[in-house]
């Protein structure tokens, strides 16, 4: 202990007094605050160092499991998940009613849709996978999280990226690539975080004590390693200054948006979808009671997948300047696409066969249900959406809007509370959640918000689309565009109301893990059994 | 070793290879032999009812 | 043959395989876009930015302008009726990044250039609902009060360089001086003639300032003004 961690001390206040220094020469200010922040960060971590120094350390039993860091990513998600819920019901307000935004160049609705979508994606989504994860593979390869406290780097090390991306947003600071807007300096710690995340996770397979490697790993895995490779070389940028937040992308024009694209659509496709199997197949089958309807078929899911999604970027570039040939190829892989994905929602689904009744009981099973079946909507509707045909009248709408909602918060946003519900009673030693009939209530709130957001916005997409290409007799444009953004209010309004359910949910939720970490249970009559007369 | 010559064998052999690979892949899953391996593995999520 | 047990119990394998899967699809679809001649069609007119542009197009990403418009015109006639002939790939091909765009909340904006008064677009910038009442979009009145930060546009000049944008010696050595002649019109003719078919006049209405109103209007006003179609032959094979 002693030397070691004075060594870090001495490392890590020499890091602080760089990052002051450089903050101190920065070119612009939202560097300068960048740099403060991460002073800042290290500084707290060489009093938090040396506040422990000294003090004896309870030897960790090599076999025990590292849930500390679980338990921290655990609350991380609840907490980014409201955060992000909030700020995409502030958003859809904005738009609904302009006037809401107070014309500050902080709050206007262009910074602060970035940091909705990196909050709920990055925030939310991340850390829900990281804590999942780092559960799922001791659990599944009976070891203790590799490389002693590297987990805890990544986790606070993701956290400072978070912060650093959403301030990031707020002073305008953007490479303006969708789903990577950070700028060069925090695209790099990134790395250097996910590097680490990738030797804990990988480290921990390697040294299990379960022959077999369980599938739900290698979803994971495959999201770590594939989230590596498209950050990197979508991020390829040289700054301005090394003392500046400006950076210029490598690329331009026509091959910069088919990078942009191939990593945008295998965001989706690697980490709201890869990562987030790897959780179903852990939690499904964990919380039916019974493994999954068929491994073998989860083999061929896997590889289908991996293999399929990474060709489908160039559907979002139909008929722009992209060449044609590399529109087709999009289209044909997205149309495929459909198959492994409904595989996998048919065998997250029959899991439950000969256990359908436990639907009637456990709520926590229910939402897991409900969000495989968004998961197998999404996955249908997208590859329709990546028809050419199609996609010329859905694209640039809000039909995008609402299919990536309805997988965003149908799938990706129902499996991880779901699995939150799962994992608090767990990580806290508790029997179950304080509440299962307010987990119910949350239930229906998020599937009732889902489908009012997402009929909204097929309604509103459509519309746009059809009044943008409408002609009348003499051959003239009927609508004028600014006709066609009043057209939309209404469902903008409804838009956000759905939202709104889904943020009251999540507050329920919030409440209900609260209690449950406290150890309370409430007094309250099981679900789904009729209450006696 | 030009971008057409890459172009005509991904779209010819290249193709048949990966295809190949994906039937092979999906043939090995289901191949009868697989079942008590799988069965086994499976049920790894169950090895500690506390978790 | 190979087992797939060895995949399913080997962990190096599994990571090696997975990888290997992941990394064909982005190679066969990207890596042609860099060598295929046709990719990028010859046209005459598409020039690098002038550094006003430049420095208004970074206020443009900055203020993420790109989430509600886009760049990138389709080839239907109603687009081509709305917006103008539609987008060629070699418009964009100086743009780092791409500024396509994946939504319309309002309209596309690749040939917005010279369609609005330089009045109307301050007047939209700073209050869009008192020209267009329907509009929904943010007000950026304080673009017009924040002087344009232009210290290092060389460097900014020099970095592009470096990702392949053919900034010349004297468009580098010059830049500021070119900014602000651009932004003032004052002493502007070396300024235009080394960047063709640009305009050089007091973009915001206050001559006594160069300020962040200057340079996203001078932008929004050249874009889509530069390539000379007479010149375009489509290419079917593309």
């Amino acid at each position: 202990m002693g030397l070691g961690s004075l060594v870090q001390m001495a490392l890590l206040g020499l890091i602080a007094i760089l990052f002051v220094t450089l903050g101190a020469l920065a070119q612009d200010a939202a560097f300068a605050i960048h740099m403060f922040i991460f002073a800042a960060a290290a500084a707290i971590a060489v009093i938090y160092l040396a506040r422990s120094y000294g003090q004896p350390v309870a030897a960790a039993s090599p076999e025990a499991y590292l849930d500390g860091v679980v338990r921290a990513g655990a609350i991380a998600t609840v907490f980014w998940g409201v955060i992000g819920f909030l700020a995409g019901l502030v958003i859809a307000l904005q738009l609904a009613y302009p006037g809401l935004n107070p014309d500050l160049e902080w709050f206007n609705f262009g910074r602060l849709r970035p940091l909705h979508t990196s909050a709920v994606i990055f925030a939310f989504g991340g850390n829900a996978l990281m804590c999942t994860s780092f559960y799922v593979v001791q659990r599944t390869c009976r070891a203790r999280l590799a490389f002693g406290n590297l987990a805890w780097f990544v986790f606070w090390g993701y956290q400072l990226f978070i912060v650093l991306a959403a301030t990031g947003y707020l002073l305008g600071v953007t490479e303006s690539r969708e789903y990577a807007e950070p700028e060069w300096y925090v695209d790099l710690w990134l790395t250097i975080v996910w590097i680490a995340y990738f030797l804990v996770f990988f480290g921990t397979i390697i040294k299990r004590k379960e022959p077999h490697i369980y599938v739900a790993n290698w979803f994971y895995l495959s999201f770590i390693v594939t989230i590596a490779m498209l950050h990197i070389v979508n991020n390829i940028s040289i700054p301005v200054s090394f003392l500046g937040s400006k950076s210029y992308s490598a690329f331009a024009g026509v091959q910069d948006a088919l990078i942009q694209w191939w990593y945008g659509h295998n965001a989706v496709g690697f980490f709201l979808t890869a990562g987030f199997l790897g959780m179903m197949y852990y939690f499904v089958p964990k919380r039916a009671g019974r493994p999954v309807y068929s491994y073998r078929l989860s083999i061929v899911h896997f590889w289908a997948l991996i293999f399929l999604y990474i060709w489908a970027g160039p559907h979002h570039l139909h008929y722009t300047a992209l060449p044609d040939w590399a529109q087709t190829l999009g289209m044909a892989f997205s149309v495929m696409l459909w198959m492994p994905s409904w595989g996998g929602m048919i065998n997250g689904l029959m899991t439950l066969s000969g256990a359908w009744d436990k639907l009637r009981t456990d709520p926590v099973l229910r939402m897991m249900v409900i969000s495989v079946a968004f998961y197998g909507m999404s996955t249908f509707e997208g590859p329709v959406m990546s028809i050419k045909s199609v996609n010329a009248l859905s694209h640039y709408t809000d039909w995008t809007i609402g299919h990536v909602h309805s997988g965003a918060l149908g799938w990706v946003g129902m499996i991880s509370m779901a699995a939150m519900y799962h994992l608090f009673p767990r990580l806290w030693g508790r029997k179950e959640v304080y509440s299962l009939q307010l987990v119910s209530w949350h239930v229906w709130l998020a599937t009732l918000g889902i489908v009012v957001y997402a009929s909204s916005m097929w309604v509103s997409g459509i519309m746009q689309g059809l009044m943008w290409r409408e002609y009348d007799d003499q051959g003239f444009l009927v609508y004028s565009f600014a006709e066609s953004v009043a057209a939309m209010h209404p469902y903008y309004v409804i838009r956000a109301f759905g939202g709104l359910l889904f943020l009251v949910g999540a507050l329920i939720m919030v409440y209900n893990l609260y209690r449950t970490v406290r150890g309370d249970t409430r007094a309250e009559a099981p679900v789904g059994v009729p209450a006696a007369a | 070793m030009t971008y057409n010559l890459l172009r005509e064998f991904a779209d010819s052999w290249g193709l048949v290879v990966m295809a190949a690979f994906f039937v092979a892949a999906a043939a090995f899953a289901f191949r009868p032999g697989s079942r008590t391996f799988y069965d086994k593995a499976a049920r790894i999520p169950f090895e500690n009812p506390e978790d | 043959m190979i087992k797939h047990e060895k995949i399913e119990t080997n962990a190096t394998l599994l990571l090696i395989l997975s990888f290997l899967v992941v990394t064909i699809g982005g190679l066969v679809q990207i890596t042609p876009l860099f060598y295929l001649q046709n990719t990028i069609e010859k046209v005459a007119g598409p020039r690098p930015y002038t550094p006003l542009e430049l420095a208004g197009r970074n206020i443009y990403v900055r203020e993420g302008c790109y989430l509600c418009h886009s760049q990138m015109i389709r080839p239907f006639r109603d687009e081509v009726e709305r917006y103008g002939h539609y987008s060629l790939a070699a418009e964009s091909q100086y743009d780092h990044p791409f500024q396509w765009g994946s939504k319309r909340t309002g309209p596309d904006l690749a040939r917005v250039g010279g369609k609005y008064s330089d009045e109307w677009q301050r007047q939209h910038l700073a209050d869009p609902r008192s020209v267009v009442p329907e509009s929904v979009m943010p007000g950026y009145a304080f673009l017009a009060g924040k002087d344009l930060d232009y210290r290092n546009i060389g460097n900014h000049l020099k970095t592009l360089t470096l990702v392949g944008v053919p900034y010349d010696k004297g468009q580098i050595d010059n830049a500021a001086a070119d900014l602000q002649a651009q932004a003032t019109g004052d002493n502007a003719d070396a300024m235009l003639k080394r960047y063709p078919k640009s305009q050089a006049r007091d973009y915001d209405g206050d001559p006594k300032r160069i300020t962040e109103m200057d340079a996203l209007v001078s932008y929004l006003q050249m874009l889509g003004t530069l390539v000379d179609f007479s010149t375009f032959k489509p290419d079917v094979s593309r």
